[in-house]
């Protein structure tokens, strides 16, 4: 028997690099996208400055050039909905309009941020918009979305979870007992595998016998989609599919976005010296398969979009960015009694 | 005699065993990545091959259950974790089945796994990427805990942990990497006689310490020294099964006791050395009531202030001693 499934060209980084098919999306949702990467991929881009030039202590794991995953999800989410983030989960937040200001404050580990400046980069939280938990140990949080989408059905509110996952993640034990108990339990629950090729330093060919991870969820008959992960309307529809689904009482669906991360694992570092098979031509190669060109070709191509908005969008957002981060550089740090005071409930 | 630091010291354990024991091999996440042990394992899957030096999936639950299987089956496997808190994954195999099977089946096989977990915090990494766990592995009969302080027992209780027939967590301290000293070739010691030592000797009070927090008792002695109070300095090095009766001579010989450790409070092994040392005393024995230094009982934080506050440092055990003294 074969692979019962491989990623074949979605994992060719020579490949997909014209612009996207924007099929009968209208012009206005197509903006929003263009609006929710491009801010995503400056407040990365200003964080991997800042880590770099020292202003920020901690570890930040970023997903630039992972855009389009987030933002097709998100469009079909709502703030009731329970979404759950791993350790590079930056646009999951983002793209469900949680502020830019409280994720630099956090960042910077100030009171104001959204975890109140006790977690950092890697425990973020905004429940008021959806995003119920993020954390750095991996597939920490796949069980606790199978839990939020059980909570929902009990409750039988419509709302869905949303796991959002990494290639690594599959290779942890929790995540095959998760994706049978969403299955046997009927759980609203989606599966969102990132694939970005990459745990840490080490590519999925030396980790996994087969490159695309949807295998384990035919394995646990739960519907699956593999799809350019680059592709913000193909994730959309996809998206839309699994989370109407969800709602509609269907149970849960796995989605397999293959895309890449243009920094290393972690910080602002390239890591093609250390990463095992990542090399300067691949990070090229999956540059030219940007999800936002390729969504601005489109749009241009087809009168959705223009060069004089392109300008406008970019001046708008470095505002805004330098305005968030101006902001939480000032903004106070917890008292001291912050330490003893949130450990449990009041 | 070659001078190592700490990190160095742990290489040369490595290839000291992978040299002269074929069963032994490692295998652990990031094991053929410069980023995740620092300078303690550098090139070994260059020099001894990927197939005894496994860099694996992010699998810490088969990893180490399939080390414990290997060891059942005549091979001494070390398992890696770079960093204590993502091996929680992986406790079925260490509480449930390594640390039993000997009592499990009448003393009739023996896992000799060594499991080497990393204390790899500060830098705001915050909750899930700080946590010292030692307190709570020494909590589990059967499972023997070894915690260098040293340069010399970062490499010598490797090698003791790894020869010894019992499975052994081995956590060591990326905060005592830059620590050296001048090290004799390998003698091979046998664990089972390895428990606290005397560091430093002194008559006014005795400073009981392990890891790290051991390093910090050494520095608070220098200031103490220069204050006219002579402390002296007891390292666990071994935190299970635990032999206190080193601990207590101290203490009966200073009749006083500061207790220093960088894991939490409550259940914690300040506790532990605390109420073994205070049971084998008479009464009149202790001048002072004993004191000890630990984290606060909270997660810990990634903000810079509340970090700043959260791991106890040198002035904090020197103002303890001080504060014993006045007594």
């Amino acid at each position: 028997m074969g692979k019962i499934f491989e990623l074949g060209g979605f994992a060719d980084p020579t490949s997909f690099h014209a612009p996207l098919e924007l099929g009968t999306t209208l012009g206005p949702v197509l903006a929003g996208y263009m609006r929710s990467m491009s801010l995503i991929r400056s407040v990365e881009n200003r964080l991997a400055r800042a880590r770099r030039d020292g202003f920020i202590g901690g570890p930040v794991h970023l997903g630039v050039g992972q855009e389009a995953i987030a933002a097709g999800v998100s469009q079909h989410l709502r703030s009731s909905d329970r979404v759950f983030g791993a350790h590079r989960s930056h646009s999951h937040l983002l793209a469900l309009g949680s502020s830019v200001h409280g994720l630099f404050a956090e960042v910077l580990g100030k009171d104001t941020g959204h975890s109140r400046g006790m977690g950092g980069s890697m425990h973020l939280w905004d429940q008021t918009k959806g995003f119920y938990g993020s954390v750095p140990i991996v597939a920490g949080t796949v069980a606790l979305a199978v839990g939020a989408g059980l909570a929902a059905k009990l409750q039988k509110t419509g709302d869905v979870a949303v796991a959002y996952l990494g290639d690594g993640a599959v290779e942890e034990g929790v995540v095959h007992e998760s994706l049978n108990l969403a299955r046997i339990q009927n759980i609203p629950v989606i599966f969102v595998v990132e694939n970005n090729l990459f745990a840490s330093h080490m590519h999925i060919s030396i980790r996994q016998p087969s490159d695309a991870t949807a295998r384990f969820a035919v394995a646990n008959d739960i519907p699956a989609r593999v799809i350019d992960g680059n592709d913000v309307i193909a994730v959309s529809e996809t998206a839309e599919e699994a989370v109407t689904r969800a709602r509609e009482g269907g149970g849960p669906s796995f989605i397999e976005a293959v895309t890449y991360r243009w920094y290393g694992h972690v910080d602002w570092r390239d890591d093609i010296d250390v990463g095992v098979n990542r090399s300067q031509d691949d990070v090229a190669n999956w540059k030219a398969r940007d999800p936002i060109a390729r969504l601005r070709a489109a749009m241009v191509a087809q009168g959705h979009w223009s060069a004089a908005q392109d300008a406008d969008l970019d001046a708008k957002l470095t505002r805004e960015v330098e305005e968030a981060w101006e902001r939480a550089m000032q903004d106070p740090y917890p008292a001291e009694s912050a330490l003893l005071d949130r450990v449990y409930a009041k | 005699m070659k001078t190592y630091n700490y990190g160095t010291a742990i290489l040369a354990a490595f290839e000291y065993l992978l040299d002269k024991y074929p069963e032994v091999f490692v295998i652990g996440q990031g094991l053929w990545s410069p980023w995740y042990v620092g300078n303690s394992m550098t090139d070994l899957d260059k020099k001894y091959g990927v197939e005894r030096i496994i860099d694996t999936p992010v699998s810490e639950s088969a990893c180490t259950g399939a080390a414990v299987g290997a060891s059942l089956a005549g091979m001494r496997p070390i398992v890696v974790h770079p960093r204590i808190d993502f091996m929680l994954y992986a406790m079925d195999a260490v509480v449930n089945q390594a640390a039993k099977w000997s009592h499990m089946v009448g003393g009739q096989a023996h896992p000799a796994v060594t499991i080497r977990g990393i204390i790899n915090r500060g830098g705001e990494q915050g909750a899930q990427h700080s946590q010292a766990l030692h307190s709570w592995f020494a909590h589990i009969p059967g499972l023997r805990v070894v915690m260098p302080s040293t340069v010399a027992d970062a490499r010598d209780l490797l090698i003791a942990s790894v020869l010894c027939n019992d499975p052994v967590m081995y956590i060591d301290d990326r905060w005592l990497y830059s620590q050296t000293d001048d090290l004799p070739d390998v003698e091979e010691v046998d664990l089972r006689t390895v428990g606290p030592r005397c560091l430093a000797v002194g008559t006014d009070l005795s400073i009981v310490a392990s890891g790290y927090s051991t390093l910090l008792a050494m520095k608070a002695r220098d200031q103490l020294a220069a204050q006219g109070v002579a402390a002296e300095v007891v390292d666990l090095r071994v935190l299970n099964p635990f032999d206190p009766s080193p601990v207590v001579d101290s203490v009966r010989k200073t009749g006083r006791m500061l207790a220093v450790d960088g894991s939490w409070r409550t259940c914690g092994m300040s506790a532990e050395v605390i109420a073994s040392v205070v049971e084998r005393l008479a009464p009149g024995e202790l001048r002072a009531a004993p004191r000890r230094i630990t984290l606060p009982d909270a997660p810990a934080p990634t903000s810079r202030v509340l970090e700043k506050i959260y791991y106890p440092d040198v002035d904090q055990v020197v103002l303890a001693a001080q504060a014993l003294l006045a007594r």
